[in-house]
């Protein structure tokens, strides 16, 4: 199993809303990927974006900007 | 075989349609299940149908663009989701089965009061009627675009204002109309604009959906999973989460996205404008040949591509077998599921003969079309 980093993850309120984030980071060339939501925010399932902390600012400047319906932003080690 | 029952179903699709289909079913895995590369797949096919469906037909927000089965599905959750016993509500003689009975089982189940705008014998409606038979306990509009048996088009925006005016909900059968004729559910004050994707959007069979206005409140029709907040005992109340549990038709809705692209590439106004123009060449074929009865009203520019008619007194679905076995011309006879509007229009016993035509028709169709109706009325 891979080591645990230090990570941005946000999350969202539903699928699509994740779906629009990725469609929104993909186009303006920003950083990050779907992953699965984590246990240490929610258990069961779902997806959240992941990118490195210091990419908190560029991501949620961008999300704001594009009105992306985010839910909370969180520093993980995962 | 000369194809014109593109009311029922267009048969002709885009390649680019089909494609997509096989594509997906090689490719794709569940969408909003994990982060596999098949599920996001999926739910990256799936979200750009959403915007594209959202921008072809004026949804505010691509979440808010929910994936049914067909419109008889998208008709029964937002009339089942919204209409509560006691309430009343206003339909017209235009609408199809799929309007009139989830409304006639309210009726009957539920207590809900119906009234109906008429429809004189010409298939046309008086709009002062819609506000004539508002009361205090009215809830909503329930009304079709396009009636699917004579191609009449309501006046939605008309009707939207009068809704909006008495705080009304307006639910809309974008049946046969969407991806035929430009549809914007906001400029038009629509609250749920339900379609179907396998008619004039040239989609798949087996995909549909609602258009949700934000701030509509819309009880599920069921329940179960979602891919998200699994251990809540409550379905999620965010769109379209909210009213799509279990798994999408994604295969389906893979080929309706790539349908959209091609509408949107090619232009709804030129789709409209060509279909418009194989109508109008139909009829002035044969409304004037002898023993014809063409119904409902050509008067008005806007228009769905249908022409329904008789010849003389016999039994539409002989003339509609004598089109097919003998010039391998394909038609709808029959009540087409709008009783009232037969009722209206007189047309109860004999039925009327639909020809209803397509983006992917030709003028030489046409013409093959109205030589064959001409030689069986004579």
């Amino acid at each position: 199993m891979r080591e645990k980093e230090l990570k941005l993850i946000i999350t969202f309120p539903s699928t699509t809303a994740a779906m629009a984030m990725e469609s929104m980071c993909n186009r303006r060339s920003l950083p990050g990927r779907l992953i699965p939501l984590p246990r240490e925010i929610a258990s069961g399932c779902g997806m959240a974006w992941s990118a490195k902390p210091e990419d908190r600012v560029i991501l949620e400047q961008a999300a704001k900007e594009e009105g992306m319906d985010i839910g909370d932003i969180h520093t993980l080690m995962i | 075989m000369i194809y014109l029952d593109n009311a029922a179903t267009t048969l002709q699709k885009p390649r680019e349609v089909t494609d997509a289909v096989i594509e997906a079913m090689g490719s794709m895995g569940n969408a909003a299940r994990g982060t596999n590369s098949g599920s996001l797949k999926a739910s990256r096919t799936i979200y750009e149908a959403r915007a594209l469906i959202a921008e072809l037909l004026g949804c505010p927000k691509p979440d808010h663009v929910v994936f049914t089965c067909n419109s008889t599905e998208a008709l029964n959750i937002a009339i089942n989701g919204t209409i509560l016993p006691g309430d009343h509500a206003i339909s017209t003689d235009l609408e199809h089965n799929s309007v009139l009975r989830p409304l006639y089982r309210l009726e009957a189940e539920q207590g809900v009061k119906l009234s109906f705008v008429s429809a004189d014998s010409n298939g046309n409606v008086s709009y002062d009627d819609f506000e004539a038979l508002i009361r205090p306990e009215t809830k909503a509009i329930v009304c079709t675009h396009a009636s699917n048996l004579t191609g009449t088009m309501l006046d939605i925006r008309r009707i939207g204002k009068i809704a909006e005016k008495h705080d009304l909900l307006f639910i809309v059968d974008a049946s046969q109309t969407a991806g035929c004729v430009p549809v914007d559910m906001t400029r038009d004050g629509v609250d749920i604009l339900c379609f179907t994707g396998h008619k004039g959007l040239m989609g798949p069979q087996g995909t549909g959906g609602l258009c949700i206005r934000p701030g509509i409140q819309i009880r599920p029709f069921k329940v179960g999973g979602t891919g998200i907040h699994s251990y809540s005992k409550e379905q999620p109340a965010e769109y379209p989460t909210r009213l799509e549990a279990g798994t999408l038709n994604s295969h389906g809705i893979a080929g309706l996205s790539a349908a959209v692209e091609y509408i949107r590439r090619i232009g709804i106004e030129t789709i409209a404008a060509k279909e418009n123009a194989l109508m109008r060449r139909f009829y002035e074929g044969v409304s004037t040949v002898d023993g014809v009865t063409v119904y409902g009203d050509f008067s008005a520019l806007e228009r769905t591509a249908i022409v329904a008619l008789n010849i003389r007194d016999y039994d539409s679905g002989a003339v509609s077998d004598e089109l097919s076995e003998k010039y391998h011309i394909a038609t709808r006879p029959g009540a087409h599921c709008a009783p009232r509007l037969h009722q209206a229009l007189g047309t109860t016993e004999q039925g009327a003969v639909r020809f209803s035509f397509s983006w992917f028709n030709t003028e030489a169709e046409i013409d093959e079309a109205i030589r064959a109706v001409r030689e069986i009325s004579a």
